[in-house]
This record gives C-alpha cells, structure tokens and sequence, in this order.
C-alpha cells in the first residue's frame, strides 16, 4: 500500500507542461520522436491486421467441421478441442515461443495473433454456422454439390455477415495485442514503450500511450461502422 | 448497382495488396518459414514428456499467486467501478458534462491493454503482485464501470420512483430501487472480468509483475521447453477450471434473477 503514492507521482510525472504561450513549441517537443512512432504503429495495425486475415482463414476453414449441425460428432469434438487450445495459450505466451523459433520481429508476434485469432474465430463462426438454415445446403446436395460446394454455396452465404462482423471485432481486440507484442521482441510499438518506460523517459512513456489511445479509438470507431453496415445489409 | 459492383473487387484487390504487402514487411520469405518451422517442431519434440523440473510445489504456489492477484484485481475494480458506474449512468447523474468526462475516463482506461499498465505499475511500485494486481485492475475499472452504467440505464425507474415515493432520500432510492435490480447483471459481468484476470494474470509475470509468468519467461529463457510444456498445461488447467467454475456460478445466478 506504501506504492500508491509513488504510483501517483509516476503517473504525474508522464504529464508533459504545455504551456499556453509557446504551445505548439512544447507539443512538437513532447512528441519528438512523432514519425518514428507513428511508423511503428503502422506496424502494428499491419501486424493486426496479417493476424487477423490469416487466422481468419484458418477459423473459416476449420469452422465448417466444427459446427455440430454439418460434422459428425466425433470430427466436431476434435476440432473443437484444437481450437479451445489455440485460444487458451495467451498470445504472449505463444509470442515468446515463436520469436525463439523465428526470431525477434514482427513476423513471430503476427503469427501469434494469428494463432489466437484462429481459435477465438472458429469457435464463433462454427456457432454462426450453426444457426444457418439447413435447407439450402440441401438444395446444393440435391444439385450434386459436394460436401465442400454445399458448405460454400448452401451454408456460407447465410453466415457471411456474422463471418465478418466477428472478424472486424476481432481486429479491434488485436490491435490492443499487437501494441503490447514488442514487449517480448515481436514488433510493433510496445519495443519502444517498454524502451521508455525502462529508461524512465516519463514523457515518452505519455506521448506513446497518447498515440496508441488515439489510434485505438480511431480503430474501434472505423469497425464500429463498418459492422453496422454489415449487419444492416443483413437485414 | 455499377458501383457496387466495380466496388466490392476493388476493396478485395487493396485487402489482398495490403496482405501481400504486410507480409513482405514482416519478412516472411519461404526460407525463413520453413526454417521456423523447422526449429519449432524440434521444440515441440523437446516438449515432450512434460516435467515440473522438481519444483512442483513451487510453480503451484507461482499458480497460486496469479489466482490470486486475479481475485484481488477483479475486487479493487469492482469497489472502484461502482461509484464511478454510478457517476456516469444518466438516470442517476442529471449532469451531461459530468457523464461525458467520467465516459471518457472509463475508454481511456480501457484503451490500455494490462501489460502496458503492469509496465508502468512495476515501474511505478515496483517488482512483485501488488504491481500485477492495480495492472488488472485498472483497465478493468473501465470495462466494468461502462457495463455497469449501461445495464443502470436501462434499468426500469418505476421500482426508483416508488422507494422515492415512500420517502426515502436518494441514495437510498439508488440503494433499493436501482442496484437490486441490476446486481444479478452485474454480477454476470463480474464474473466474466474475473475469467479475463485468470488468464491475463499468467502472462503478466513475464514483465516483473507476479505470478506464473515468470517462471515460464524463465524457461523459456534457458531453454527448458519440457517445464514450458509443464507451465503452459498448469495455466491451460487453472484457466480450464475457473472458467467451469465461473459458469456453473453464471448460471445459478441467471436461474435465480
């Protein structure tokens, strides 16, 4: 309990002085290293966004099979099973593992989003597959569609707007993830956050979470409305 | 019709650059996948068999201490999300500036992912779960004070009016008319935020703040993937538990209300 007043002083610590009088000369001073850390965000919006698309796929894929009213049971209890272990492992854990296997960089923490995000996906999708009405994946079997064909034409098409809606809140929650990866080396912002936060560069450690609350925000706003129009379109 | 058509394959096109473009950045030439790939199947041979390394009742008190900074965490959220919950619902607060600054409190604070508050904690308090616990509980003050708002707004005032009618001054209005009816919710999402803290409060160790974690930074460090192994099944068990735990309870709630 003796911390929380050494945690206050931190906290107002990382407050910048702005001054009124020469504002805009103590803001370009604040955000000194501006175009380095907003390169860096661009990373990691691009490593959420890698992330995202890839492990989508995988969900999609894997989806199919595990929704109980299109797999036989025992196909849909094995998938189900891999995909609860994909999301279980935290994302930083698996980060860790794979900037040993593939070294620092982004690349490690994009597939350990991509991981996560297959797990967390499938499991959503294949529910949304399941709520789609099985009658025109009859019509498809009934044309001769193959088990692959009444899954694309009879099934996808009723669960496409769920798909989507569910991928783009899962790139919301990822660049929330991406931005803390660099802490353990897999690219992104959080290198240069932990950096700052290590050297006590108080005012850095402000001006970066500015960037990353603002880029957030804008993040959440952006899919906000992209959902809505894909869910009206459903309707 | 035309536009929409020319549309759709346009996005589609500029999606699929950006990947392409995304991978290239990340330096994802074939040979270094499949070397990856390579050394993480040789890990995941070295996995196995998993082995406490002889200091089980070690790793389990480590498991323990993140359980354990969860429930803490989850508590000082829920005792500092109330009043603020309160602060920001409209039907209890009249004052539209007011709501609007405590609202965009609770995004600031939930803008901010645990790690980079368990960052600035263990900075801030130092090393150890004390750090872990406010880096929990801090966005989660957030998330729970924005829920919380949310279900006392769309709470039902009759039940408010009447205890007012009987003469009871506000805050007991609030007390008896509001929080009854909204506490089975808010203990749902309690809930909830209490799973969330299980599994995040596993990762935190690794940057110095309590718990599992960093003993499983540490493995990982030495190259000992057989207790990483071990780790990774321990964390899978705890978060496995809490959740059945946590829905058994969900459910007795949502049959009681």
């Amino acid at each position: 309990m003796r911390g929380i007043p050494l945690a206050g002083d931190y906290i107002a610590g990382t407050i910048p002085r702005l001054r009124f009088e020469h504002f805009f000369a103590d803001l370009a001073y604040w955000m000194w290293g501006f175009t380095d850390w907003v390169l860096l965000l661009a990373d990691t919006l691009l490593i959420a966004y890698v992330g995202t698309v890839l492990g989508g796929v995988v969900a999609l894929l894997l989806s199919f099979p595990a929704a109980a009213t299109l797999a036989p049971p025992w196909v849909v209890s094995f998938i189900r099973r891999v995909l609860e272990f994909m999301r279980t492992v935290p994302t930083l854990v698996l980060a860790l593992i794979f900037v040993y296997a593939f070294g620092l960089g982004a690349f490690a923490g994009m597939l350990a989003i991509a991981v996560h995000t297959a797990g967390a996906l499938g499991k959503l999708f294949a529910e949304e597959h399941e709520n789609a009405s099985l009658a025109q994946m009859e019509a498809v079997r009934a044309a001769g569609g193959s088990w692959a064909a009444q899954m694309r034409f009879g099934i996808f098409p009723q669960s496409l707007p769920g798909v989507l809606s569910y991928g783009l809140l899962r790139f919301e929650i990822n660049v929330r993830e991406a931005s803390v990866l660099g802490i353990v080396g897999a690219g992104g912002i959080g290198e240069e956050l932990y950096l700052a936060v290590r050297q006590f560069e108080y005012q850095d450690i402000s001006a970066i979470l500015v960037l990353i609350l603002a880029t957030v925000a804008a993040i959440d706003l952006l899919c906000g409305r992209l959902r809505r129009r894909v869910l009206g379109s459903a309707a | 019709m035309m536009k929409s058509r020319l549309a759709t394959p346009l996005v589609f096109g500029f999606l699929l650059l950006l990947l392409i473009g995304g991978l290239w950045r990340m330096d994802a030439s074939p040979e270094r996948i499949f070397n990856g790939l390579t050394k993480l199947g040789w890990l995941v041979a070295l996995m196995w068999p998993p082995s406490a390394g002889g200091v089980l009742p070690e790793l389990l008190l480590s498991l323990l201490e993140s359980l354990a900074m969860a429930f803490l965490g989850t508590v000082l959220a829920v005792v500092v999300a109330l009043p603020l919950a309160l602060l920001g619902a409209g039907n209890v607060i009249g004052n539209v500036l007011l709501r609007f600054s405590v609202r965009r409190l609770y995004d600031g604070l939930r803008g901010i992912d645990t790690l980079i508050w368990a960052l600035i904690f263990v900075a801030a308090v130092g090393m150890g779960p004390f750090a872990g616990i406010l880096a929990l509980a801090v966005p989660d003050i957030g998330t729970l004070s924005k829920l919380f708002s949310e279900a006392l707004e769309s709470a039902d005032r009759r039940q408010v009016e009447a205890v007012r009618a009987a003469g009871a001054n506000r805050v007991l209005s609030v007390r008896l008319g509001l929080i009854p009816q909204v506490a089975p919710v808010m203990l749902s999402q309690i809930l909830y935020t209490l799973e969330s803290n299980a599994r995040s409060s596993t990762v935190l160790g690794i940057v110095g703040a309590g718990g599992i974690g960093l003993a499983l930074a540490d493995r990982i460090r030495i190259n000992n993937w057989d207790e990483v192994a071990f780790i990774v099944l321990l964390i899978l068990a705890m978060v496995a538990a809490i959740d059945f735990v946590s829905r058994r309870l969900r459910l007795k709630i949502i049959r009681a209300s």
